[in-house]
């Protein structure tokens, strides 16, 4: 089965002066269907590594293949459109527009993907249904608690249909209780077959994945 | 894989949209540097174009068609000599483009007393007594009230007859012919002929009671205190030429004897009228639309900077750059579209009112009109450049800071 991600090698190293090498021969897979959590203090490279796995930086070095193809070589245009249909992000701030309403949000998913906004419309109440939020459709995000909130973030990159949901400390701002029923929405994406990639700073977040990464210094480890 | 998606623009157009609507009132005060810009500009030439409207309507064919000369004299002011030759209205007539043309002076026997009965006090010491050729008055386009002008008979003959001014006749109490009433200037009687109603030229006329110029040249002095004048009718289009000819034709040995009026090019008029006012506040529309762009420029870029998540957003979700910049750009040439839109209309509602107060034409050329959203959404576009710029360059990890 080709891998989700497959990491050959990479680093990132951000011009200086001083260069810094925030990311250095990382190489690790991410099978289909796999849960897996980076972990690691701040200032360890984890968001390099989220922003080389996302798409958003370039690796300087090494080889860094997304379903099976090599990303590093795409022109930026190609990497944009993979971006938009290959990896749904989930932030820890949600980024929701607040003057959208909630199936306003999700629908933005697919907005630069060229979907026709009906289809955009009917995909984005799917997956608020998905994420249990279908009573919420015309809410705006301001009138949301956070739990909500996040689960529209998640909606919207659900949305997508990405091979990869990459999640940026998604629990960060929610209280611990609403933060369990979320990783309980993670738990059953993931076993719907979504491919999850977590990073948190959280050890109890980290215990949920099948695997989990630990970065420190910009390596990574198993 | 290659193959990049597009989004529709409409959807782009639709974000940028949405973009505006999320704040109203920022909108709106960004938009009002382009409502005044592109107002000032319509208003301005609305106005200007309604005023010159206005001096074309006053300056009429009957103006355009009126040629004056007058006699100056000689250099010397000693020499009373009249300037116009006996034949002067023959010599003019005989020129390419006249319809009228005769002499006229204003006779002056010392203290002229008026009656309408031999022997009457004077009480009418406001008439004037003119001496007129027949073609000169037919130059000024009377209509009569009663009765019939003298013509070149009487005028050859040098018969006492006269025709009154309506406002003359009023005061001489004369107002019916079918008796051939007299009117006595100082106990010469003039028997009346006519009585004018109203003239459309020398409305001095009304005020007057007029002779032929061969009565007055028999009876009275030759002009000199106050010299003769010509009035002369052109056809439409041949005033100028008149003009030009005139003095040659009445004198060829003398011509610097005479000050020809030639009724002015209107188009040299309208120029004057609108051209100096028209730069002056075009310059000040110029200069509200340059404030307009500042501001919509200085809004997108506050607001570029404030949305940078929701850009990097959009950059994760798989916008390009250039979706980006074209969003931001919308909404500024919207923005400016919408100020020209309502400047514009405000301009044109301003240009009617003022016409409508001062009982004139309004007269707008549809180009000015169309051309306010077309302005407005020029300085939109222009101010949206470098926000749009600076918003497609934001990294897409942006959005990943919190």
């Amino acid at each position: 089965m080709t891998p989700v991600i497959s990491f050959t090698g990479v680093g990132l190293t951000y011009p200086g002066p001083p260069p810094v090498r925030a990311l250095r021969d990382a190489s690790v897979t991410v099978q289909p269907g796999e849960y897996v959590t980076v972990v690691g203090p701040s200032g360890s490279g984890k968001s390099t590594f989220l922003n080389v796995a996302g798409l958003l930086d370039r690796p300087t070095e090494g080889v860094y293949e997304l379903d099976g193809v090599d990303v590093s070589r795409l022109r930026e245009r190609q990497r944009a459109a993979l971006r938009g249909q290959r990896i749904g992000f989930v932030f820890q701030s949600f980024h929701l527009l607040q003057y959208r309403t909630t199936t306003e949000n999700v629908a933005l998913a697919r907005l630069y993907a060229g979907v026709p906004r009906r289809q955009r419309a009917m995909t984005a109440v799917e997956a608020l249904d998905r994420v249990g939020l279908a009573h919420r459709r015309d809410a705006l995000p301001l009138v949301l608690s956070g739990g909500e909130r996040q689960r529209v973030a998640i909606a919207r990159a659900l949305a997508q249909r990405p091979s990869l949901l990459l999640c940026d400390e998604p629990t960060g701002n929610l209280d611990s209780a609403t933060a369990e029923n979320l990783l309980e929405l993670l738990d059953n994406l993931c076993a719907d077959g979504l491919t999850l990639v977590v990073i948190t700073h959280d050890p109890q977040v980290a215990a949920r994945g099948q695997r989990t990464l630990t970065i420190r210094d910009g390596v990574l480890h198993e | 894989m290659s193959k990049s998606p597009r989004p529709s623009p409409r959807d782009l157009l639709g974000e940028a949209l949405a973009g505006l609507a999320q704040r109203p009132a920022r909108s709106v005060l960004t938009m009002l540097g382009t409502v005044l810009g592109t107002g000032a500009f319509v208003a301005i030439l609305g106005l200007t174009a309604t005023a010159a409207g206005q001096i074309d309507q006053r300056f009429t064919a009957l103006a355009a068609t009126e040629v004056t000369v007058e006699d100056i004299g000689g250099a010397d002011p000693a020499d009373t000599a009249a300037s116009f030759p006996a034949d002067a209205a023959a010599r003019i007539a005989g020129l390419n483009g006249v319809r009228h043309a005769g002499v006229y002076w204003p006779v002056s026997p010392s203290a002229p007393r008026f009656a309408a009965t031999p022997g009457a006090p004077a009480n009418q010491e406001e008439l004037a007594f003119v001496a007129a050729e027949p073609s000169a008055l037919a130059a000024a386009r009377p209509t009569l009230r009663a009765g019939r002008l003298y013509d070149r008979f009487h005028a050859d003959r040098g018969d006492n007859v006269a025709v009154l001014g309506a406002a003359a006749a009023d005061r001489l109490g004369i107002t019916r012919l079918d008796g051939h009433p007299a009117v006595f200037v100082n106990d010469t009687p003039y028997t009346v002929l006519g009585i004018i109603d109203d003239v459309q030229r020398m409305p001095d006329l009304l005020l007057s009671v007029i002779i032929p110029t061969g009565t007055a040249l028999r009876a009275y002095q030759p002009p000199h205190e106050q010299r003769a004048k010509m009035l002369i009718e052109t056809r439409l289009g041949a005033a100028a030429l008149v003009a030009s000819q005139a003095a040659l034709a009445l004198r060829p040995d003398a011509p610097e004897r005479f000050k020809v009026t030639a009724p002015p090019d209107p188009q040299s008029l309208r120029a004057d009228v609108t051209s100096d006012l028209n730069s002056l506040f075009l310059l000040l529309a110029g200069i509200s639309l340059v404030i307009g762009a500042v501001g919509i420029a200085n809004t997108s870029l506050v607001a570029v900077l404030e949305r940078t998540n929701e850009i990097g957003l959009r950059r994760c979700l798989g916008a390009r750059p250039v979706h980006i910049a074209t969003q931001f750009l919308t909404e500024s040439t919207a923005l400016g579209l919408l100020g020209g839109l309502v400047g514009g209309s405000v301009a044109v509602a301003a240009v009617v009112g003022t016409a409508v107060l001062r009982d004139w034409t309004a007269v707008l050329a549809p180009w000015t009109v169309a051309a306010a959203p077309a302005i407005g959404a020029g300085v939109g576009l222009v101010a949206g450049v470098y926000p749009a710029l600076r918003a497609a360059w934001i990294e897409p990890a942006a959005a990943l800071r919190r």
